[in-house]
């Protein structure tokens, strides 16, 4: 199978989609000649046009809120937020118009679009270019949020966002783009609301999305060498989420470690907590369940610092180590 | 008390309806149809702030008895392929664009018959199949919806525009000149009206805006703009007509704002303590844009006295039998409650 990055998977979901459907197109900052900040959409405007490869001023409401006025009327629109801080510019037409549309118009309106946006840490771009929001994305009824790992997963998924008939916020990890994978030649797609083990095992599951996935594999794979057996689920999509893989899993190992970039208050993991504890799983656990999250703190710009603001691969096996020899 | 700028108005106040009809093509049919048309919203948002005031309507609404001419002077300047964004005090707009007042009414008491089948409520009413958009609860929350579905019609080479509404109070949100500037470089078929009712709430519009009137601001972002009388309302329906033909012939988005004046307060919980009784009585009893243009009407001898009555009857009976419809409707059953949150 031929290998791409995780930039070129979502590039490829993009081009793919845009051929098939004339009513997808993409709107956003510096997407056209610069071929997007992160190179995404290198090469989309000369095949696409100015029309369909549409740069847009630095307008992030303007952009969302025509997203689903867009959407409203039956396009398909992808709006490329650039950083995932910016949609926090974006709030109001995402939050009070794409997602509620369909609802208070008494399940009339359909709103299919994504806001895909980079996020996560990692690159020294500190505080204000660097968070992790889905799970204030995830707070919305009518969203739907998306976190890919791979770039398998990465196109897979990005084309079932956009033939989603709802909106769907697509985070994109930065530190991901360069990343490499097999992703198969021709269509796929990956069904929205279905989590994945990416690493079977029987001891503890460790459920986790985006780029910490990489990371909860890297310690899988070196704890299976000590004999340690630990199951990575990867949700891949946040909301909805994939209770009965959760529940599935924990049955099965009895053990818990939700592991999210994202800040602990208020983060997702406490939802997968709460999901469990709620279930019949609860009875096979035999280990208090735990999370390990980002620090309640803004992402600094020191290069130690931004490390130890973000779960790192040590974290992760002193807390499986901790959860497996009942120490905290 | 507030006036308006009438030295500032880019229209000629209407005296002569036959003259003036004539100019617009428009025939007697159409200008009694206008006419009831506004008699019928007064009647509507009557029957609306009665229905309230007996304890049947569960939340709020926001009421523009007073703002007829603008809703019917736009409504029936576009075409009904024309989609149509409103903001919260949207009622005339609706009923002028041909909606059913039956399933309005029904929305305003919560019933499964309404628009949007009791969830939305008078701030949501929306028919979407029908390219009405929706009248929404946000402040400028149209202009923002505005540029995208002008971005679809622009894409689709149709002949539509999409008609925008929003208030002055919409004006200083800075979404309105993210929206007015993307319409302005990529020339989007949007026909901007400004509503202007003179209050956000209770902040008088000349207090909180540092110039007006707000047509300047359409023309810095390279859109011509209009200051109108909007309780005049063949000097609304002309302007809309021209801007329309102005942005069908593809010449990119056009700005009217017409001045008018609401009777009612903002909301229902509005006591009026920002403007005074005289204030609103002469707006209500010089200024009416029903009164304005009966008067016009039977100056020309194109009504008369009894026909009026007659009409009044009519419209009465129509309300009542939406009333009646509402009333007689089932409430939205609870086990639907979530259904529509996801497509």
């Amino acid at each position: 199978m031929p290998e791409k990055t995780y930039r070129e998977a979502i590039h490829d979901a993009m081009v793919e989609e845009m051929r098939r459907d004339e009513t997808v197109f993409l709107m956003g900052e510096d997407i056209g000649s610069y071929g997007g900040a992160f190179g995404v959409s290198a090469g989309m405007l000369a095949e696409f046009g100015p029309e369909r490869v549409r740069e847009t001023p630095i307008s992030e409401l303007g952009i969302v809120g025509a997203a689903a006025g867009a959407a409203m009327v039956g396009m398909k629109p992808i709006a490329e937020m650039m950083f995932m801080d910016f949609i926090l510019l974006a709030l109001e037409p995402l939050m009070n118009q794409a997602a509620k549309a369909r609802y208070m118009f008494g399940g009339k309106a359909t709103v299919p679009m994504v806001v895909r946006m980079a996020g996560g840490s990692g690159t020294g771009a500190a505080a204000q270019h660097s968070q992790s929001l889905e799970s204030i994305l995830m707070a919305i009824p009518g969203i739907k949020v998306v976190a890919p790992s791979t770039p398998y997963d990465a196109k897979g998924l990005l084309i079932s966002a956009i033939r989603d008939p709802n909106p769907v916020c697509f985070v994109e990890h930065k530190v991901l783009y360069k990343v490499k994978g097999e992703v198969p030649e021709g269509e796929y797609s990956i069904p929205l609301g279905v989590a994945e083990i990416k690493h079977p095992g029987t001891q503890l599951t460790v459920v986790s999305s985006g780029i910490m996935v990489s990371k909860s594999l890297a310690v899988a794979t070196k704890l299976e060498a000590e004999g340690i057996n630990v199951e990575v689920l990867d949700l891949r999509t946040l909301r909805p989420m994939d209770n009965e893989a959760i529940i599935k899993s924990v049955k099965k190992t009895g053990r818990l470690l939700v592991v999210h970039e994202a800040p602990q208050t208020g983060g997702w993991a406490g939802e997968v907590l709460a999901v469990v504890a709620g279930s019949e799983a609860f009875d096979y656990l035999d280990a208090p369940m735990r999370r390990l999250a980002g620090k309640d703190v803004p992402i600094p710009y020191n290069r130690f610092l931004e490390a130890a603001a973000v779960p790192q691969e040590a974290d992760i096996e002193a807390e499986i180590r901790a959860i497996l020899s009942n120490k905290y | 008390m507030v006036m308006w700028k009438k030295e500032e108005f880019d229209n000629y106040q209407t005296t002569d309806v036959l003259e003036t009809a004539n100019r617009l093509g428009l025939e007697k049919e159409k200008l009694i149809e206008m006419y009831r048309t506004m008699m019928k919203i007064r009647f509507f948002e009557e029957m609306a702030d009665k229905q309230y005031a007996l304890g049947k309507v569960h939340g709020t609404m926001h009421l523009s008895a007073g703002q007829e001419a603008v809703a019917v002077g736009s409504g029936f300047a576009i075409k009904k392929s024309d989609y149509l964004l409103n903001h919260h005090r949207g009622h005339g707009h609706f009923i002028a664009s041909g909606a059913d007042v039956n399933k309005m009414m029904a929305e305003f008491l919560g019933k499964d018959t309404g628009y949007c089948r009791g969830r939305g409520g008078s701030m949501h009413i929306a028919d979407v199949t029908a390219n009405n958009l929706g009248a929404n609860g946000i402040v400028g929350g149209g202009l923002q919806l505005a540029v995208g579905v002008g971005i679809a019609i622009q894409m689709r080479k149709t002949d539509q525009l999409v008609l925008t509404i929003f208030g002055d109070g919409a004006a200083n949100e800075g979404i309105f000149h993210e929206s007015l500037n993307m319409a302005g470089i990529w020339d989007l078929p949007i026909l901007y009206l400004c509503e202007n009712n003179q209050y956000g709430m209770s902040a008088n519009v000349n207090r909180v805006s540092a110039k007006t009137p707000f047509k300047a601001r359409a023309e810095a972002y390279g859109i011509p703009g209009y200051y109108i009388d909007g309780n005049d309302v063949l000097a609304v329906y002309e302007f809309m007509k021209n801007a329309s033909e102005h942005i069908r012939a593809g010449k990119g988005p056009v700005f009217v704002e017409a001045q008018t004046y609401r009777y009612f307060g903002h909301s229902k919980s509005d006591r009026n303590l920002y403007r005074t009784k005289e204030e609103i009585e002469y707006w209500k009893t010089v200024e009416d844009p029903i009164d304005r243009f009966e008067g016009l009407l039977l100056q020309a001898d194109l009504l008369k006295v009894e026909e009026i009555k007659a009409m009044q009857n009519e419209i009465n009976k129509e309300i009542e039998a939406a009333v009646t419809f509402a009333e007689n409707s089932p409430e939205p059953d609870v086990k639907d409650l979530t259904e529509w949150v996801y497509a």
